[in-house]
């Protein structure tokens, strides 16, 4: 590993609000606390958490530009300690507005066409009814495409994330043909994105800047995630139904800064993974569209081979 | 010496002919080129050449000169692997084991088989290359390589069976290369040279004759594994995938049924062209091309059965995600693709080759065509189709996403490939002896 002129401390800490309260945060607004942890009330010290996953106190000096690089390859291959990162989808929320796909292709300097996450229109059968569907990268536990990648470019992290390693992948998309969710893109020419962002540093976390004959996916936001933040879609969702946050902390949060018990929400709500006979073991959890608060899209044969009526 | 020439089934009353006939025969086209010859040369090297400037521009512009794009994400490079792959089992294996077998009648077709082997394995190996988005990175695969990885134990067989396959047919010209090295006059020194330094200062002593066999029979055994793992491994690379239409427990063994069919197809068409072409009617006879034509009969009905498995099977418990693809296979937009497929790669050959005149040269040769362009065919359909029917619906992406059909570029490099594959025959059947000279003497001593 290189260092290139900061100290190691400087260089690893990074703040991290999101989950530092634990428990205690259940309830209010993760910015709020977020913010109100980094003020603090003694003005000259604030609570960080380090790459390695301690909790630590620091002078608020110490945290300056420079504690926003990028995560080093040895660091977004480990994953951030002591987290397992979920992701829950209340389908009776999703109106389908495509918030969230704006709101992730913005963060990432992506083409509208490549939505790594993406609304479907579904309608399982003739009977049922039709509802919205976003659908980002599961980041299975039992990942079929970090299995087949012949040079580890894609791979697991501790944290529960699956991530590619641009500068590695040989672009064989093997990975592609694994994955049964057709997550994952291609770079297929020289990717579209301000000359500003191919001169930023590249980090496995934050995806960008793009390469071309590589492969991309969504990569549930480690980069924000680390500075206390939302990810995009779940910021982007005006509809309040994505959440996100730590399955071990048991606590998820949404847009609006709603933070609930993950295995409470999902208990209580019947949630389910897609295709779960696949044994893929999606990180992705959705609710089912029961209720819903939004009118029902209308889905036409011509939408895709899933959807019946 | 005298020996009869044309193996046939004894009825007619054998021809005979002399050693040094024999060696005149079988040198011919390593002596002279014909104006034909090197027309043809000529414009499979225009044909590569062309496939070269399609690879630069596919270089300089990333593979968005393909029609591939994120659900077509594999399109006819990697089914044009699969099938240089299946093209290449059939050489070596079918040399070895007609060879352990003692079947006599097969030792003038062995050369042209583990030729057409090692041509078309070459070819699958480099063009996996071609279909990577990052070729400067290939040597990952070795610094970073993931054993656990399909394409890492594709990398490894593909690369063992490549040497074995040179090994094998290596060891069999040796007595030629001696041969070649005392009998040839007014070549060039280079070739002098080669030969000389190839044959490894062989005599043909019964030290040396008694070590060769032992060799060949040798790797003779060592290829049977290795020629049904290239294959078997391809198909694992979509039996892995958890991909409606691929993740099939029946996929190893029907890719290899497939091979057995396309390689005997590829083999007959050798035949047939180094017969005309280099007038080696003495040695290939219709007697060979009788038993060819009976035992692709034989290899068509397994590769049958091996589909009926593989289609119709699924197709009578009708899984929704399988459904769909198998709906779109039988009578959807790859219908037509597939039924012709069907027809002029398995079906028809097995029932028309049923007859004995179409088991002679050039009845049978068409018929070989066929199957071979159905092999390649089929592996398109084994590819494609699978993408295009995910288990998401295809919903609100740009148009080229949807279907797929190959650019200029793909075609161009997947015929310069195909070219290539045919120089690295016919270069080889001009430099050496396309039948093995010894063996075929050795062949007529034992007959007599
Ligand atoms: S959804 Fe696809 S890309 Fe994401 S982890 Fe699962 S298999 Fe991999
Ligand atoms: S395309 Fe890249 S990430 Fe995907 S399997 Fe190949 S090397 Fe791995």
């Amino acid at each position: 590993m290189k260092k290139t002129g900061f100290s190691k401390n400087r260089r690893n800490i990074l703040k991290l609000g999101l989950f530092t309260g634990g428990a205690a945060l259940v309830g209010a607004g993760i910015s709020t606390a977020f913010v109100k942890g980094a003020s603090g009330n003694n003005g000259g010290k604030v609570k960080v958490l380090t790459m390695d996953g301690k909790l630590v106190e620091v002078d608020k000096e110490s945290i300056g530009p420079n504690s926003l690089q990028v995560a080093t390859n040895a660091e977004a291959r480990k994953g951030i300690e002591g987290k397992r990162f979920v992701m829950v989808i209340d389908l009776s929320r999703c109106d389908g507005c495509g918030k969230c796909t704006e709101a992730c292709q913005k963060m990432h300097f992506i083409p509208p066409e490549r939505e790594w996450i993406k609304v479907f229109k579904m309608k399982d059968n003739e009977a049922t009814a039709p509802y919205w569907f976003p659908k980002p990268c599961f980041h299975c536990d039992n990942p079929p495409c970090t299995k087949v990648c012949p040079v580890d470019a894609t791979f697991k992290r501790d944290d529960g994330i699956v991530l590619i390693d641009n500068e590695r992948c040989i672009g064989c998309r093997f990975c592609m043909a694994a994955c049964p969710y057709s997550a994952r893109f291609f770079n297929w020419g020289k990717p579209q994105q301000p000359a500003e962002v191919e001169a930023m540093p590249y980090s496995p976390e934050q995806s960008y800047p793009a390469k071309i004959g590589t492969v991309e996916k969504c990569d549930f936001c480690p980069h924000v995630v680390r500075k206390g933040e939302l990810p995009a879609c779940v910021s982007g969702c005006p509809m309040d139904a994505i959440y996100y946050g730590d399955e071990y902390e048991d606590a998820i949060t949404n847009h609006s800064g709603v933070t609930v018990s993950f295995r409470k929400l999902v208990d209580d709500n019947a949630g389910y993974v897609y295709l779960e006979d696949l044994g893929t073991k999606p990180r992705v959890f959705y609710l089912p569209p029961k209720n819903r608060i939004y009118p029902k899209p209308k889905v036409k044969k011509e939408d895709g081979q899933d959807n019946v009526g | 010496m005298k020996y009869p020439i044309i193996e046939n089934d004894h009825t007619e009353k054998p021809e005979t002919v002399d050693i040094e006939t024999i060696k005149e025969d079988l040198l011919r086209p390593i002596k002279k080129i014909g104006p034909a010859g090197k027309i043809w040369i000529a414009s499979l090297i225009l044909i590569c050449l062309i496939g070269a400037y399609a690879y630069y521009l596919q270089l300089k512009n990333g593979l968005e000169v393909t029609s591939m794009r994120n659900y077509a994400s594999w399109g006819i490079y990697i089914s044009s692997f699969v099938y240089f792959v299946a093209i290449s089992l059939v050489g070596a294996l079918i040399s070895s084991i007609l060879k352990l077998l003692n079947f006599e009648w097969y030792r003038p077709l062995a050369r042209i088989a583990e030729t057409i082997a090692v041509a078309n394995i070459i070819c699958a190996g480099l063009i996996i290359v071609v279909d990577m988005g990052r070729p400067d990175r290939v040597f990952n695969l070795f610094t970073h390589g993931r054993v656990q990885s399909p394409i890492l134990w594709d990398v490894m067989v593909v690369s063992s069976y490549l040497i074995t396959s040179l090994l094998f047919l290596y060891f069999s010209l040796l007595p030629s290369l001696g041969m070649l090295r005392d009998q040839l006059k007014n070549k060039p020194r280079w070739q002098m040279k080669m030969y000389k330094f190839l044959a490894l200062g062989w005599e043909g002593n019964e030290k040396q004759s008694a070590r060769l066999k032992k060799s060949i029979r040798f790797i003779c055994i060592l290829i049977i594994p290795l020629a049904i793992s290239i294959h078997t491994v391809t198909a694992w690379l979509f039996a892995t995938t958890l991909r409606p239409g691929w993740n099939s427990t029946n996929f190893g063994p029907y890719f290899v049924a497939g091979a057995f069919l396309a390689g005997t197809g590829a083999v007959i068409i050798g035949m047939f062209v180094f017969q005309k072409v280099y007038h080696l009617q003495k040695y290939i006879t219709d007697y060979h091309f009788d038993n060819m034509g009976k035992l692709l009969v034989f290899l068509g009905l397994i590769y049958a059965y091996f589909n009926i498995n593989e289609y119709l099977i699924p197709a009578y418990s009708s899984r929704s995600s399988e459904a769909l693809l198998l709906n779109d296979m039988f009578l959807g937009t790859s219908s037509h693709l597939f039924w012709f497929t069907q027809s002029i790669g398995m079906i028809l050959p097995v029932i028309l080759l049923l007859f004995r005149k179409m088991r002679k040269p050039l009845p049978m040769t068409i018929i070989a065509v066929f199957i071979v362009i159905g092999a390649w065919l089929k592996r398109y359909l084994i590819v494609i189709p699978v993408l295009l029917h995910p288990y998401l619906p295809i919903q609100g992406v740009p148009k080229s996403w949807t279907s797929y059909f190959p650019s200029w570029i793909e075609i161009a490099i997947v015929l310069a490939f195909i070219s290539a594959s045919l120089l690295f025959i016919t270069i080889f059947s001009r430099l050496f002896p396309i039948i093995s000279i010894a063996d075929i003497i050795e062949g007529k001593e034992k007959k007599l």
